[in-house]
């Protein structure tokens, strides 16, 4: 087994996103619906949002991610290529990895980089603006592996995205709690910050490793 | 045709069906099958609709482990992890992403199916050519016809060689020139020492061993 | 092991458990009930509403025995296909729920004087909370799947993913309730418990736990018989007598 195949499999990821509806465009733009409409709904006061901004920045990463996640691997069911790759030589583990790196880096990259700046529009202090994003660089890798066994679930199903974040949302309740944490510990002197922000990367680490064995398990035995 | 196609025989393979029994659900589609092909032999598989042609095809490939009995795939004498590693499966759908060009999805193939030591097949566009849609491979595959995307969906097989042609309905959506073009394309494949097994309702024009899927009839 | 897995061996054998399980669960809960309503004293500081605690606790240990009866089952749905394993998890899933959900209600009735709220972002009410999404989850899982066999192995790979998940899941709510720790939590590991109430609670627990077996084996036959019903409608839709497979192989090579 080479890397070539899967260089040419991150490529065409990459590829078929920036074709397809602009890549990560979409989900920064429901990013930025959703942090605008959370004033709408509890109102312009600057020291209430500066002080919850940290958690409507999470939420609104965890919403955006999950929702972009329901193609992922149904695409791929629908034109046969999921059978083609199962023929191949390369561990279905190993494609799924590569498929989840390849989304994050068009979808959860962009989230990451925007989130400082709609952090501004929250009124968060600098301290703050460098915790959200720092954690949710350190935090959308699991949130994106745990959609996937979501996604991997529901990949027959014509309309699984609902049913996708009714499973995916509570087994991403830890790296909510901790994200969320880290983020605000950030501007914090009583709260610290490196211990949530620790166990944040700990759990992107153990999904990476261990949720593509479930989702490749849940790929062959949806696609028989 | 025939001379375009320079690449040396198949080593050594065999596709062994031994008591094959395939579940689909609730249903038992096949059981007992026994079948033993060799280089440059043929099965095509008929039948009438929902009788389970494309569940043994499937099963073949190994996406649908069977119930009992089992599938062995033997290349140039050691045994495979199952037969769907020498295999080129092409389906109802051919594989391809409607967003990159036809040259783009045959390159990824192309990368991705390589059976190490048989050496890389055609490349892309000669395959293209080969089945008489060169003008094809710039454009996304979103904007070709059905028998454009089947004619995609064939040159896969040329650009990495496999020895084994899973080929489920192989005909569909093809004109008479396109039939044509598949018939040789087959009997190029038997030629070189390939396999192939393949589900249809029209007739191929290959040499081939016969099966037959049905119910068996008993009086209610 | 085998022989006792054959659905066919089941539906005898559940038959003739089913009378003794549903006595022995009748006989237990009327011990366990008279013991926790009128032999068990009121707390000193509780009152009568300690009572509610011979349902709680014991339903919120139903709760995970369920779940664990789920992960068991979806081992045996992934490793070794058995149709006995799809049917035991599938008809686990509703009753976890229920149980799930009436610790979650009774907890609530019990915080009401306790807490002076419905509803307390307690750590463990928490953590039964989000125990409770996750069978609705399994629940709608199977439900949304057409084909049942597929269903009960996305069921099963969820169950197993929440195996390993719940843990995390309990540790970070724990985490989090520290974090954010409210002024008048009550705590149930007070003073060590009195035996007068100590055995009804136990006998509650042998009576809930033997309640959910009953109801686990009546509700696995129902699916067993459920699967079967479907089968012989789908024969008799396809009009065939008999759903044999046949084939015939030619063994010599026609020409085209």
């Amino acid at each position: 087994m080479t890397p070539a195949p899967l260089s040419a499999l991150f490529l065409r990821e990459i590829r078929a996103a920036r074709r397809i509806g602009g890549g990560g465009t979409m989900g920064v733009v429901f990013f930025l619906i959703l942090v605008t409409i959370v004033p709408f709904a509890i109102g312009p006061d600057l020291n209430l949002l500066s002080r919850i901004g940290p958690a409507i920045l999470w939420i609104a990463a965890l919403l955006a991610t999950l929702l972009g996640l329901d193609r992922l691997f149904q695409a791929d069911h629908e034109d046969g290529s999921l059978d083609l790759m199962l023929t191949g030589d390369t561990p279905l583990e190993l494609i799924v990895l590569v498929k989840c790196l390849a989304h994050w880096t068009v979808t959860g990259l962009p989230l990451v980089v925007a989130a400082p700046l709609f952090g501004l529009m929250l009124a968060l202090e600098p301290e703050a603006l460098f915790g959200v994003t720092i954690s949710l660089l350190a935090g959308t890798p699991a949130l994106g592996m745990l959609g996937a066994i979501g996604a991997a679930l529901t990949v027959t199903l014509r309309r699984g995205g609902l049913l996708m974040a009714i499973l995916v949302l509570p087994l991403a309740i830890p790296v909510l709690i901790f994200g969320v944490s880290a983020a605000g510990a950030a501007n914090s002197a009583t709260t610290p910050f490196m211990t949530p922000f620790l166990i944040l990367c700990a759990l992107s680490l153990a999904t990476l490793a261990a949720a593509p064995f479930a989702v490749a398990a849940a790929l062959r035995h949806m696609s028989e | 045709m025939t001379d375009r196609m320079e690449k040396a025989p198949f080593p050594e393979t065999r596709l062994i069906a031994s008591g094959l029994t395939l579940r689909r659900g609730d249903r038992l589609l096949v059981e007992g099958l026994d079948f033993d092909l060799a280089n440059g032999q043929a099965l095509i598989v008929t039948g009438p609709n929902g009788t389970g042609k494309s569940t043994l095809l499937r099963g073949l490939a190994g996406f649908l482990p069977p119930a009992r009995g089992r599938v062995r795939g033997i290349f140039a004498g050691e045994e495979e992890r199952g037969a769907g590693a020498l295999a080129h499966y092409l389906g109802h759908v051919e594989g391809s992403k409607p967003a990159l060009t036809a040259r783009e999805n045959l390159h990824f193939w192309q990368s991705m199916l390589a059976l190490p030591g048989l050496g890389s097949g055609l490349s892309p566009d000669e395959a293209l050519t080969q089945l008489g849609v060169p003008q094809v491979a710039g454009l996304p595959v979103a904007y070709l016809s059905a028998g454009q995307k089947r004619r995609v969906g064939l040159a896969r097989l040329l650009i990495a060689p496999r020895p084994i042609w899973i080929l489920d309905e192989p005909l569909t959506a093809l004109d008479a020139a396109g039939q044509d073009l598949l018939n040789a394309m087959l009997r190029d494949h038997l030629a070189a020492g390939g396999l192939i097994v393949a589900a249809t309702h029209a007739p191929l024009a290959i040499a081939a061993r016969q099966l037959s899927l049905g119910s068996r009839e008993v009086a209610a | 092991m085998l022989k006792y897995a054959n659905p066919t061996f089941f539906l005898g054998l559940a038959g003739r458990l089913l009378p003794w399980l549903a006595g022995a669960t009748a006989l237990t809960l009327a011990i366990g009930m008279w013991g926790a309503f009128f032999y068990a004293p009121a707390d000193y500081q509780q009152g009568q509403t300690v009572r509610i605690m011979y349902i709680h606790v014991p339903s919120a240990w139903l709760a995970m025995f369920c779940y664990a009866t789920m992960a068991a089952s979806a081992l045996g749905t992934l490793v070794w296909r058995h149709p006995l394993a799809d049917a035991a998890q599938k008809a686990a899933a509703p009753i976890g729920a229920v149980f799930t959900f009436v610790c979650l209600v009774t907890g609530s009735l019990w915080g009401k004087p306790m807490w002076g709220t419905w509803w307390v972002w307690d750590a463990r009410l928490t953590s039964v909370l989000v125990l409770f999404v996750i069978y609705l989850g399994l629940i709608a899982l199977w439900q949304t799947i057409e084909d049942s066999s597929r269903a009960a192995r996305a069921a099963a790979i969820l169950t197993l993913v929440g195996v390993i998940n719940l843990p995390i899941i309990k540790f970070s709510v724990d985490w989090w309730n520290t974090l954010h720790q409210p002024a008048s939590v009550f705590r149930m590991d007070g003073p060590t418990i009195a035996p007068s109430m100590l055995w009804p609670l136990l006998v509650m627990g042998i009576a809930f736990t033997l309640l959910f077996t009953t109801l686990h084996v009546m509700s696995t036959r129902n699916e067993i018989l459920r699967r079967r019903l479907r089968r012989l409608a789908i024969q008799a839709a396809a009009g065939e007598a008999q759903a044999r497979p046949a084939h015939r192989l030619s063994t010599s090579e026609s020409a085209p």
